[in-house]
């Protein structure tokens, strides 16, 4: 190609920028301290927000990581731990009884479970990969200077703040036990001369109008911001994801908006929709739940998926397998993702009712397994860098794939009567939900690192931390599969003496997997402070984002982008032994400053 | 002054010009068109929420219309059908207005903009007085409030709390978003005063319309449900 020769020369940031006419990253302070404070407070800089979000949702992610410590430490032996006299004994009383009202000691364990639940869900795996990461390479990503709707962006941030911290004033007042599903009766009945429950329930209420807000930004995005020459095919798979994932959010979480308006009026005004005793219907919360709750586990799994599609390609420097198949996979899960909620009630709605779900259950499994197909053999005769994203890509792989598998179980009807209730689920959505969707995002954060904050990490630190937090993981959550296939039921605070070995090994495996973050939160730190500076293109990828500096300009590029190649198009546009840092760009419109 | 004829139409004074001629679209679009049809569609898709909102109460609705159907054949005979047909004729005339207002956004009628601004906000007053009036205040006199207020003593159904927990869900949920609405509009509203909208830039006018039509479509559902249907 001729540009590669025009071009194989140029610098990897813009060609028509010149020297001295640099704005700046977007990381440069504006002027002092609180000047800077303002100015990120302020901020309509999509790149800003996204940051913004990294450490938001990073701070949610360690609340509900405490959390989680606390139940498995519950677990650990059948008696209760929770309330006994040891640091983390007082440390739970404190927490969840500060008055010592609470007569039930078990309700320890059912709140330390159900603010596990909530945050990690609704605080920090749906907005997890698009709020932050999605924010911040999005735009980036087409060639544009930033998301549709900059102040709708900003906006969204503050009502995710808004909304969490409803949900944390609920945990410091003592906690909320109806379960991260708030399922009536429990979620009417439960402690019902507190606001607790309505303030939790009230926060995911606000989190629900971030999601839907982010989700609105980003479908116009895509449809109107695209650089010139770039089609719907030229996109990254990473934006397919997060547009597929934008289509549930703006669709499902409206859903939970209602629902959750509902349950308030329930708890205040005892309107009766939901609570049997005055001729509701439980089981219509649950389809109203679930109608929501369902299809956003794609919403927190899509975006996981098109990180891993486009980590996986940078990183064995080869053109993704079946572009095309992946990106209609993820439409394809999108469209069936609405029709699946019922799986959920197996037990709780008709036999004829089941077996439709049953089988519609299934079909996710097809563009699942499609897209996990195309990885595997992109990875065939690709020049595979095993640096830490590209772990934890092939940990997602693996991890990912044990989930799915464990999922057709779950899914047919026969065996779920066994499974359902029992820690063979909580494995199964875990080895999804965080072997898929929590790993996807570790990885793309350093992934994305150098980029956004203009330092490399500490490799063989990123890769200790990804060895650490696999084995933990399999240590925590492999054992949970026995426990449940041995007839283990979820959220029992206490069990019989013959669980206890697992249980003592899957604990141990959460201290394992919290070293690991601790050794990631390090490297960060460490590159942060120490980090050798970024080249704009590390790991040699083509897509756009790695056009610009690292950390990129205030206005993403210096010129507006011409795409002329697809992202993936590493066998065309890379010349043979080219050095990373000087791969060609696209071309740029120098009548078109951004 | 004395200027050399360059054959071009004189370029207007930008400091007299009215502010939608002035009106710069924002750095990170092309183009205004771009950038208005962007408003537009993010308009519709939040839309598509509000419509999947209220979709909850209507599901709602029918499975209690299926369980208790006595409770909420009573309970729909309590309801006036003339306060509620007054309000679809008030709600279908703000509908008309505020369409004409984007017309005459476009057709720089900036007088008609305003008043068919202010005409809509004053239909959105009388909805919500007549709802609240002869409406909600009586039956919540007599006793037919929701759930935990219910004590009406004649009562045909033992589930005639249910139905009035719904009615009041779904009109009060409905009521949130006619005022949500007067909010936009006066927020338009005062942006026509500074004579923000003209045929070149409306976005704001026609957005707020868009909203304003939902509100008017979602009571077009819920009247015949609640008050025609025995």
């Amino acid at each position: 190609m001729s540009t590669i020769d025009q071009h194989s020369q140029m610098p990897s940031h813009d060609p028509h920028g010149h020297a001295g006419h640099h704005e700046g990253s977007y990381l440069t302070p504006v002027g002092g301290f609180w000047a800077t404070v303002w100015d990120w407070c302020t901020t309509v800089d999509h790149k800003k927000i996204g940051v913004m979000y990294l450490f938001a949702i990073l701070f949610m992610f360690f609340l509900g990581g405490v959390a989680a410590l606390l139940v498995r430490m519950e677990l650990l032996e059948p008696v209760r731990v929770l309330s006994d006299g040891s640091v983390v004994g007082q440390f739970t009383r404190a927490l969840f009884d500060a008055d010592g009202t609470v007569a039930d000691h078990n309700n320890y364990y059912n709140r330390a479970f159900t603010l596990h639940g909530a945050i990690m869900t609704f605080m920090v795996i749906v907005p997890s990969i698009p709020a932050s990461l999605g924010n911040f390479f999005l735009p980036i990503m087409l060639g544009a200077k930033d998301v549709a709707f900059p102040r709708l962006n900003l906006l969204s941030w503050y009502i995710y703040v808004f909304g969490s911290v409803f949900a944390v004033a609920s945990i410091l007042g003592g906690g909320v036990d109806t379960g991260w599903t708030f399922y009536t009766p429990y979620s009417t009945t439960t402690d019902a001369d507190h606001w607790r429950v309505v303030f939790m329930i009230i926060g995911v209420f606000i989190l629900g109008f971030s999601s839907i807000l982010t989700g609105l930004n980003f479908i116009v995005t895509v449809h109107k911001l695209r650089a010139p020459g770039m089609g719907w095919f030229d996109m990254p798979l990473f934006v397919w994801a997060l547009y597929s994932s934008a289509i549930i959010q703006v669709l499902a979480t409206p859903v939970i908006g209602i629902t959750m308006m509902l349950l308030i009026a329930e708890r205040v005004f005892k309107v009766g929709i939901f609570d049997p005793v005055l001729g509701g219907d439980p089981v219509l919360y649950q389809h109203f739940f679930w109608f929501y709750s369902h299809p956003v586990v794609y919403i927190m799994i899509l975006p996981g998926m098109g990180v891993i599609s486009d980590m996986i390609a940078v990183h064995s420097h080869k053109h993704i397998f079946g572009y095309r198949a992946i990106a209609f996979a993820s439409l394809g899960i999108t469209a069936v993702s609405f029709l699946v909620w019922g799986h959920h009630m197996f037990t709780s709605s008709g036999e004829l009712a089941a077996a439709i779900f049953s089988a519609l259950t299934f079909l996710v499994a097809i563009p699942t397994a499609i897209k996990v197909f195309n990885w595997i053999a992109t990875l065939y005769k690709g020049n595979i860098s095993l640096n830490t994203p590209m772990l934890y890509t092939l940990s997602f792989l693996f991890l990912f794939s044990i989930g799915g598998l464990t999922g057709l179980p779950l899914g047919a009807l026969a065996t779920d009567l066994h499974l359902h209730d029992s820690y063979f689920v909580v494995a199964h959505f875990h080895y999804v939900m965080m072997g898929g969707t929590i790993i996807a995002f570790v990885g793309a954060i350093h992934h994305w690192w150098p980029k956004m904050f203009g330092r490399m990490y500490n490799e063989a630190g990123g890769i200790l931390g990804c060895i650490l937090v696999f084995i933990g993981f399999n240590m925590t959550f492999f054992t949970q599969f026995i426990l449940g296939t041995r007839g283990m039921p979820r959220r029992y605070a206490t069990y019989l003496t013959e669980y206890q070995d697992l249980h003592v090994i899957s604990t141990v495996g959460s201290w394992v997997l919290a070293l690991g973050f601790l050794v990631h939160l390090l490297v960060f730190a460490h590159s942060l402070v120490a980090g050798r500076k970024a080249p704009p293109n590390p790991w040699g990828g083509i897509s756009l984002e790695w056009e610009v500096e690292s950390p990129p300009p205030l206005h993403n590029f210096h010129h507006e982008p011409i795409v002329k190649h697809g992202p993936y198009d590493f066998e065309h546009v890379v010349p043979p032994h080219c050095d990373p840092a000087e791969y060609p760009v696209h071309e740029r419109d120098p009548n078109r400053a951004h | 002054m004395a200027s050399i004829h360059t054959g071009e139409p004189a370029k207007p004074d930008l400091a007299q010009a009215p502010r939608w001629q002035t009106y710069r679209h924002g750095h990170h679009w092309r183009n205004a068109d771009d950038e208005f049809d962007a408003a537009k569609m993010g308009m519709w898709l939040f839309l598509t929420t509000e419509v999947l909102l209220f979709a909850g109460l209507f599901v709602a609705y029918a499975v209690f219309r299926m369980k208790y159907p006595e409770a909420f054949v009573a309970g729909s005979h309590h309801l006036s059908v003339k306060w509620g047909f007054i309000n679809t004729v008030i709600l279908l005339l703000s509908s008309f207005t505020v369409a004409y207002s984007i017309r005459c956004a476009q057709l720089n009628k900036q007088g008609l903009l305003k008043l068919n601004l202010l005409i809509t906000i004053a239909c959105g007053f009388a909805f919500l007085f007549i709802k609240g009036t002869f409406e909600y205040y009586p039956k919540i006199m007599e006793g037919k409030g929701p759930g935990w207020f219910f004590s009406y003593a004649y009562a045909e159904s033992p589930w005639e709390p249910i139905w009035w927990g719904l009615y009041y869900c779904a009109t009060g949920v409905h009521a949130l978003h006619v005022i949500i609405g007067m909010g936009l509009l006066f927020w338009v509203y005062l942006g026509a005063r500074k004579k923000k909208y003209g045929p070149t830039h409306y976005t704001g006018v026609e957005i707020t319309g868009l909203y304003w039509h939902l509100v008017d479509l979602i009571w077009i559902f819920l009247f015949p449900l609640l008050y025609l249907i025995h």
